[in-house]
């Protein structure tokens, strides 16, 4: 008995309470509202004007009250639904949509998402009509790309090892300016034309200095990694951030080498493997009998950044299927279980920030091709921030939810610059791309309330084994490679 | 409690072996801070044996464990493994010796699966027999076998004691150091642990240390045990002499002795 009356009186009194509860609604928005007014009041309400060369107050009653009428409303609304005692809490049986998307539909949505990613220049070339007319949504797919491949290098690092990174960019900037110097040399310039011809430096040199820049930045996040060996979480997290402003400080400061805060201009050009994009008999649309366009070069680009994004992402399932990348992610785990284990935690982590770094290297080299000028202003600690927020938004070690993150976020930054019509609804001097970092920030506290884990938040194992099946050789040498 | 049962050999009659220890921690102090832990602990353990070491809470069981680990590190004294001291050599290195251990908190990585997290156990083996060991470690616990694609977080606290200890098998070890795998378990998966450890023992010949707080159950079963209380060693001596004692009886047996 005593059990029933617990269970049926809630609901007696939710029923009698209906009309006070809308009554306690109505008064909660009432405060809120007269808040609002005194709040918004002096901000809003009132406006400095020049009248007759002086300073004079003008009034402006009717935005103050579109304002504190929406926030009347809102919380009204918000009473009634979400914050509503009577609602029950949603209960999420079995996955989300995306984490069904990261697993169950993976087997079909990944060849999906990389058929669309391998037709997207020719899908927008018809779109559009014309290569010319499509430059915009392939250099917005260039874009993305790169930041596609930036969040799987970081999450390497962040997502696998759990290592705290917050000076990714560092990296990529070791990548860009490796091909920037080398390619501009004159010193190599010369060595090279003696060797093998004038041109061939300007036609070879994107290709050399693409390993030779994964290469330093690998060495360089391994440097970095030493003194950071002892840290974890939050000074992990403050010591990577000061390498990536140190990295950026040297170079606006060491002006000879570097060419400081001017940065480095006419970088040779992306080359089909030797072949200039030129308009010259010996350019690529010559040899390939097409009409000189380009945009040749750009749909050229975005398959490169394409490529180096799948190896990225090939290479980083393979590597966690190694005994290296299955310690990694047991260091995210626990370190001490580790090292009990006979696994040496400092090679490990090295080996985490250098393949990450490899990669952000590759990513600063294809960046430095592509705009054929980099300055220091390319790599501020904003570029980290929205590589970690790819990769914190993504799920931290998913791969196609770091994938669908870059989209969203660089896709949807794009959106946001384009939001010219919001003027015919908020007059003209309504500058949308102003809003875009709130409107971002808004969007990324939406997606951390809904999926305070990220995209797709489950972890695929490295090998999924038949159940009941007995462990076969097959399988156990596909687990550990 | 202060007098060592060692100190007088005919009560005791524990076989006097000439041979050197597999592992010997002599006179090892350890500190957390400025608070002494281990107050000049002396263990040995000869091969093929099974040694337990009990005590309340707090004695430092675990730190002597973790010490022999090198993690903490001993401030004084030394500890001795196969003729190697290991005192200052890095914890990875300890584990290449084959001593592996099942820590205290099972510490199995939660969202790896548990085939991933036997994987991990034989890393330091190279994985040159995995299949073997795997099937090894299956008929040890069959139970993880059913469980094998489940991570290692969702599993129950007894399938997660399974786990640590079919890791630690997986390094092929030739000394295996428990702590505590008794630990919230049902009295049926006890004894089938306990059961796996002693046909381990009898069938492969492996050496283990265990860390016990059901002293009953441990005590029955090793050949020698120790007993800690307050960081030193005040009894020690061959496993069923020690049950009968009357301090142990009286200090870790009341009613524990199901
Ligand atoms: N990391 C630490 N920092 C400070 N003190 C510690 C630490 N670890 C253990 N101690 C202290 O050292 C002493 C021994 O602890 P230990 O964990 O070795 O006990 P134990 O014998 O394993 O006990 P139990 O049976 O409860 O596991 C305790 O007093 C404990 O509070
Ligand atoms: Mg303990």
């Amino acid at each position: 008995m005593a059990v029933q009356t617990a269970e049926t009186a809630p609901a007696a009194a939710k029923a009698g309470d209906a009309g006070s509860l809308f009554a306690h609604a109505f008064k909660d928005a009432l405060i809120t509202g007269l808040i609002a007014i005194g709040l918004l009041g002096p901000l809003i309400g009132f406006q400095t004007i020049i009248i007759d060369g002086a300073l004079g107050l003008g009034y402006r009653p009717g935005l103050l009250a579109v304002m504190v009428g929406i926030i009347f409303a809102g919380r009204l609304l918000l009473n009634l639904t979400v914050w509503s005692p009577n609602r029950v809490p949603k209960t999420r049986s079995g996955p989300s949509v995306f984490d069904r998307l990261g697993a169950t539909v993976g087997p079909g949505v990944k060849p999906a998402l990389l058929a669309f990613a391998a037709a997207f220049p020719f899908i927008s070339f018809y779109a559009m009509g014309g290569w010319n007319e499509s430059r915009y949504l392939i250099d917005l797919g260039i874009l993305i790309l790169t930041y596609v491949m930036l969040g799987w290098g970081l999450n390497i690092v962040v997502g696998l090892a759990g290592l705290l990174d917050l000076g990714y960019v560092a990296f990529y900037a070791v990548g860009a300016y490796t091909y920037a110097l080398l390619a501009t040399s004159t010193p190599v310039n010369e060595f090279f034309a003696g060797l093998l011809g004038e041109t061939f430096w300007a036609n070879w040199a994107f290709w050399i200095c693409l390993p030779m820049a994964g290469l330093f930045a690998g060495v360089w996040g391994m440097i970095l990694g030493f003194p950071v060996l002892r840290l974890r979480g939050d000074y992990l997290a403050i010591v990577t951030l000061a390498f990536g402003e140190i990295i950026r400080l040297v170079l606006i400061n060491w002006v000879d080498f570097t060419g400081g805060g001017a940065g480095i201009a006419s970088i040779p050009r992306a080359t089909f493997f030797g072949i200039p994009f030129n308009a010259s008999e010996n350019g690529f649309a010559a040899l390939f009998g097409l009409e000189f366009n380009p945009m040749h070069r750009i749909v050229f680009l975005y398959f490169v950044i394409l490529v180096l994004a799948l190896i990225t992402a090939f290479a980083t399932v393979r590597l966690r299927r190694l005994p290296v990348g299955r310690a990694w992610e047991a260091l995210r785990e626990d370190e001490i279980a580790c090292r009990s284990l006979g696994i040496n935690t400092t090679t490990t982590k090295l080996s985490a920030f250098a393949t990450g770094a490899m990669f952000g290297g590759f990513a600063g080299c294809f960046f430095a091709v592509r705009a054929g000028f980099v300055s220091p202003e390319s790599f501020t600690f904003d570029v980290s921030a929205m590589i970690l927020a790819i990769v914190v938004l993504g799920g931290m070690g998913s791969q196609i939810g770091v994938a669908v993150a870059a989209a969203v976020m660089m896709g949807g930054m794009e959106m946001l610059r384009n939001l010219g019509f919001l003027t015919q609804l908020f007059g003209n001097d309504f500058d949308p791309s102003l809003y875009r970092m709130l409107i971002f920030g808004f969007a990324m506290v939406a997606i951390m309330v809904w999926k305070p884990r990220g995209l797709v938040s489950t972890r695929d194992p490295t090998i999924f084994l038949k159940e009941r099946k007995s462990v076969s050789g097959d399988l156990v040498k596909e687990g550990h490679g | 409690m202060s007098d060592t049962l060692t100190a007088a050999p005919p009560a005791v009659g524990a076989p006097v072996r000439t041979d050197a220890p597999m592992l010997s921690v002599r006179g090892v102090k350890t500190f957390y801070g400025n608070i002494m832990a281990l107050k000049g602990v002396d263990v040995d353990v000869y091969k093929g044996e099974i040694v337990t070491l009990i005590g309340s809470n707090g004695a430092g069981k675990s730190t002597l464990m973790m010490t022999i680990f090198g993690q903490p590190r001993p401030r004084e004294g030394s500890i001795v493994y196969e003729g190697r001291d290991i005192t200052k050599v890095p914890t990875h290195e300890i584990a290449q010796l084959k001593i592996a251990q099942s820590p205290e908190g099972r510490r199995i990585f939660p969202r790896m699966t548990v085939f991933e997290n036997l994987q991990m156990g034989a890393s330091v083996d190279g994985f040159s027999h995995f299949d073997e060991d795997l099937l090894k470690v299956f008929t040890l616990f069959p139970r993880l076998k059913e469980r094998i694609n489940q991570r290692g977080g969702t599993l129950s606290g007894g399938e997660q004691q399974m786990l640590a200890i079919g890791r630690a098998l997986m390094s092929r070890p030739r000394l295996l150091m428990l702590d505590e795998p008794s630990l919230g378990l049902a009295p049926l998966i006890v004894r089938q642990i306990f059961d796996a450890i002693r046909e381990l023992n009898r069938t492969e010949g492996l050496t283990v240390f265990l860390v016990e707080q059901n002293a009953f159950h441990a005590l029955k079963l090793a050949h020698r045990g120790y007993v800690l209380v307050n960081g030193l060693v005040t009894l020690s001596g061959e496993g069923r002499e020690l049950l009968e004692r009357p301090e142990v009886r009286a200090a870790y047996l009341e009613g524990g002795a199901h």
